[in-house]
């Protein structure tokens, strides 16, 4: 017997009698109020979170905050930002880029993170090794929990996906909250209406 | 029977000798418990969710050898590279044989408990082989030369000054700095040249999803992130019982696990891994080190539910007031009490006696795991394997005599009560345990029986 | 209504004064109480050190003495939460599984059964309440503040009775006070620390007596009260329900 086969028969051998799969049972919750659950929930936890009505807004931000050698990247395809590069092709060399610009599929009012996966964002590593990232979300692509957020995601073929909530932090020296552990020093999120 | 390592007793005496430190300590984690009471009050469906996450881990243990290979078969699928490994031995093996066979020297490593368990940077630094770990709390221990004290803030135990002192030390910040601020920054930059220049990295996994073959990997600092997705070669190392049967249970999980674990609503980063990045490799081990045999023990199978958010610890008034060390274990408090007799019943058989079973711990769960009544039935177990002192016992027998017998209870005078000989705190000199701090009950001068036999005539 | 008085061993031989307001308060309220003379002890003490094999005898015993009761009441949480989840009997299993089902603590025998709505009790004084953890936990005799759930306290609505009473907030209000049966002497540096933090609590508000449904908290804590030289004085729930 392989290894393999040997702890699955230890495995058969001891599990119990077969117990039921319970039902996820949940209210959906979906009127105005998960807007401002969702910008309260994000500003809490570290987040910033700007309700925008055109792209202009974007763009005018992302001047306030860079300055003109500063690496930004643009993942999407929001026309004001074509001129900004997206080019991602080693991941190592994303070291030095200051803003990542990505759309986000849907966020949670209820925590406050974002949906993405890995064809928003080029490499993986993007939002993550980026000093900075903002995110443009479309004001209806809220959902209130998580129950939802899967509801949403169903059977989807992502390779990587992965919920963002608020810039990187830790709070591992004497529980003092730091923010801008290894990941994005700050979140940004537009919320597009 | 011999005891080679300090006992939990006896290394809380240690701790204890500090007491300021000991009150820092209880201060902080019952901050943390805090924190999770107002996170869990934020959702009036709370304990329904505590009561379906247990119930779909119920349903896991139940098939876990199905859903393990429907897992295997839809992570192959997806292009992941499945080992199985029996003990930390095979483990640990598998790890050194992936990185020597891509002459790989040096691996960056985020939070994983499972690692720790098996000692994986031990016997990778017997092997000639570095291994960096990428959590902050982690990397603080690891430079300090010591386990984590909590599964999830491993450096709960130390000072921000001595964090200053060995970061000054190791990455050179100002003598005397011990601003978290400035010493996280530290951090950052030094990891961030390591996660830039590490071929392999190994994370851990928070939930693997046997319907789609994905797990998931939760972190607040985006270590596991950073190392996975700079790397040649991704291992993932999970326990069996990580898995979960569908993708829409995350949803459950996700909800509790950082609720309890910190009061967050979900951490910063909740990663899904499917499929590797083109050109390189996933490879995942699965893990069984004692677990299997923890599901055969009916009454301990449910310990094997646990998520790993560390509640039981933050709100156990004994590990807040004896630190994580004091439990000479990988995984610390009630949750490792209960796990680690299992791994080594003489060893570890003193940790089911380090709680006054007040049963907070099983209240916090968030799987509702019984671990006050776990911690209970462990005793009954390891005192009938004999591994209790033979004083202990034979005390115990005496007891036992004199409560089944009235008239051995009864015998005797105030001063011949059989309290005054057995009980704990009977015993007015400073060899008593109960003396030393505190004073014993003024023996009254008759007992209730005595009361009654005069006050209530038949 | 028969009631079987059960005495926990400790109470008997150190706090007659808890047991004896007992018996007069469930008196007063003109239940028949008798106290068996031949019993000793639940075997909790045995069985939390992990030799709950040799209670046999100690179970049979305690059988005996209390199968012909409708109730059986005791002024403890922790020795009925042992009687109700450990009383075993290879030879009576089914006078076991009743007594665990009729032996109540004396709170929830007060509000649940008797159905108190008034005590003719009067204790002008500042009360701290310690929630022992096995009547709190155990036999919820009061919510807890882990849980979701909405707040009660058995023991707590019947302090409200009392006339003249002012019960003082805690910042913790169910931490164990570390007492935890043999743990107290096997782990005596934290049990000690516990116990301290645990009237430290009580005294920063002002308590001038602190009470509870188990006498073996209350005996740890009065321990550490002693030894502090501390005016503040334990008193066993009953004994404040009985007062005036």
């Amino acid at each position: 017997m392989t290894e393999r086969d040997k702890i699955l028969a230890a495995i058969r051998a001891n599990q119990p009698v077969l117990s039921p799969l319970p039902e996820i049972k949940f209210n959906k919750v979906d009127d105005d109020s998960i807007t401002d659950k969702f910008i309260k929930t994000l500003t809490t936890i570290g987040g910033k979170v700007v309700c925008a009505s055109k792209n202009d807004d974007i763009f005018t931000y992302i001047s306030s905050v860079t300055i003109t050698d500063q690496r930004i990247l643009n993942m999407t395809d929001l026309a004001d930002l074509k001129s900004l590069q997206s080019d991602t092709a080693l991941p190592h060399s994303l070291q030095n880029v200051e803003l990542a610009v990505i759309k986000g599929h849907f966020g949670v009012a209820e925590n406050g993170a974002i949906w993405v996966t890995e064809e928003l964002i080029g490499e993986r590593v993007l939002p993550f090794i980026s000093q900075n990232l903002v995110v443009v979300l479309n004001v209806n692509d809220l959902v209130d929990n998580m129950h939802e957020a899967y509801e949403k995601i169903d059977h989807a073929g992502y390779s990587f996906g992965t919920f963002i909530a608020g810039p990187s932090k830790t709070a591992d020296i004497e529980q003092s909250l730091v923010v801008g552990a290894h990941g994005a020093r700050s979140m940004t999120v537009f919320l597009i209406e | 029977m011999q005891n080679v390592t300090k006992n939990h007793a006896e290394l809380a005496t240690e701790f204890n000798k500090d007491e300021e430190r000991v009150d820092w300590h209880d201060e902080t984690l019952w901050w943390v418990r805090q924190k999770r009471d107002k996170a869990a009050h934020q959702l009036p469906e709370w304990e329904y969710l505590r009561d379906t996450a247990s119930k779909i881990k119920e349903n896991v243990l139940s098939n876990l050898s199905g859903y393990l290979q429907q897992f295997e078969e839809n992570a192959e699928k997806n292009g992941v590279i499945v080992h199985w490994a029996a003990d930390a031995a095979a483990h640990n093996k598998i790890v050194v044989d992936l990185l020597t066979a891509n002459g790989i020297t040096k691996m960056v490593k985020s939070k994983s408990m499972l690692t720790e368990e098996c000692h994986l940077n031990e016997y990778m630094e017997n092997n000639g082989l570095e291994v960096i770990d990428s959590d902050l709390g982690e990397r603080i221990v690891q430079l300090a030369k010591e386990p984590p004290s909590h599964i999830v803030l491993p450096c709960i135990h130390k000072k921000k000054e001595e964090i200053g002192d060995l970061f000054h030390v190791h990455l050179g910040t100002p003598e005397g700095n011990a601003d978290p601020q400035l010493l996280t920054e530290a951090a950052r930059q030094h990891l961030r040249d390591t996660f830039l220049t590490r071929r392999a990295a190994l994370t851990g996994v928070n939930f693997a999803v046997a319907e789609t073959g994905e797990f998931v990997i939760c972190t607040n600092e985006g270590n596991a992130d950073m190392g996975a997705h700079l790397a040649d070669i991704h291992i993932a190392s999970m326990g069996i019982e990580k898995i979960i049967p569908e993708r829409k249970h995350l949803g459950v999980f996700l909800r509790l696990l950082t609720r309890s674990a910190t009061g967050q609503p979900i951490t910063t980063y909740s990663s899904h891994f499917r499929r590797p990045r083109s050109g390189k490799k996933i490879h995942l081990i699965i893990v069984d080190n004692g677990r299997s045999k923890q599901l055969g023990r009916e009454d301990f199978r449910n310990s094997l539910k646990c998520i790993r958010c560390g509640a039981c610890m933050n709100t156990c008034p004994v590990y807040r007031r004896s630190g994580g060390h004091s439990y000479h274990s990988a995984i610390a408090g009630p949750i490792g009490s209960i796990l680690t007799p299992n791994l080594d019943m003489e060893k570890y058989s003193d940790l089911p006696f380090a709680s006054t079973l007040c049963g907070s711990c099983s209240n916090v769960c968030p799987v509702k795991i019984d671990i006050h009544q776990q911690l209970y039935k462990w005793r009954q177990v390891i005192v009938k394997n004999g591994y209790t002192p033979k004083s202990k016992t034979v005390a115990m027998k005496m007891m036992s005599f004199t409560l089944s017998s009235p008239s051995a209870y009864h015998a005797g005078g105030k001063v011949g009560r059989w309290v005054l000989k057995y009980a704990p705190f009977a015993i007015n000199n400073k060899l008593n345990p109960w003396y030393k701090q505190r004073d014993m009950p003024q023996p009254p001068n008759a007992s209730f029986g005595e009361w009654y036999a005069k006050n209530r005539k038949e | 209504m028969n009631i079987g008085l059960f005495i926990p061993c400790y109470v008997d031989q150190f706090y007659p004064g808890a047991a004896i307001a007992t018996l007069q308060l469930l008196e007063k309220l003109g239940v028949n109480v008798k106290y068996p003379k031949n019993q000793t002890c639940c075997g909790q003490p045995m069985a939390n050190s992990g030799y709950e094999h040799l209670n046999g005898d100690c179970n049979e015993l305690f059988i005996k003495n209390f199968e012909q009761f409708d109730y059986v009441v005791a002024p403890s949480g922790s020795c009925v939460l042992h009687v109700k989840e450990h009383l075993h009997s290879s030879k009576h299993p089914q006078e076991a599984s009743v007594i665990s089902n009729k032996v109540y603590e004396l709170s929830s025998f007060l509000t649940d059964v008797l159905k108190v709505e008034s005590l003719p009790a009067k204790f002008p004084h500042k009360v701290g309440v310690h929630q022992s953890c096995h009547g709190q936990r155990g036999l919820h005799l009061s919510q807890m503040s882990e849980l979701v759930a909405d707040p009660f306290s058995k023991p707590g609505t019947l302090l409200n009775m009392v006339e003249g009473i002012e019960i003082v907030p805690l910042n913790r209000i169910d931490e164990c006070c570390g007492f935890g049966g043999t743990f107290c002497v096997a782990e005596e540096a934290v049990s000690a620390k516990m116990g301290q933090d645990r009237v430290a609590d009580h005294l920063i508000h002002g308590a001038e007596y602190i009470t509870g449904v188990d006498m073996s908290c209350l005996m740890h804590m009065e321990g550490i009260l002693h030894r502090r030289g501390s005016k503040v004085k334990v008193l066993h729930l009953a004994e404040i329900l009985n007062a005036g």
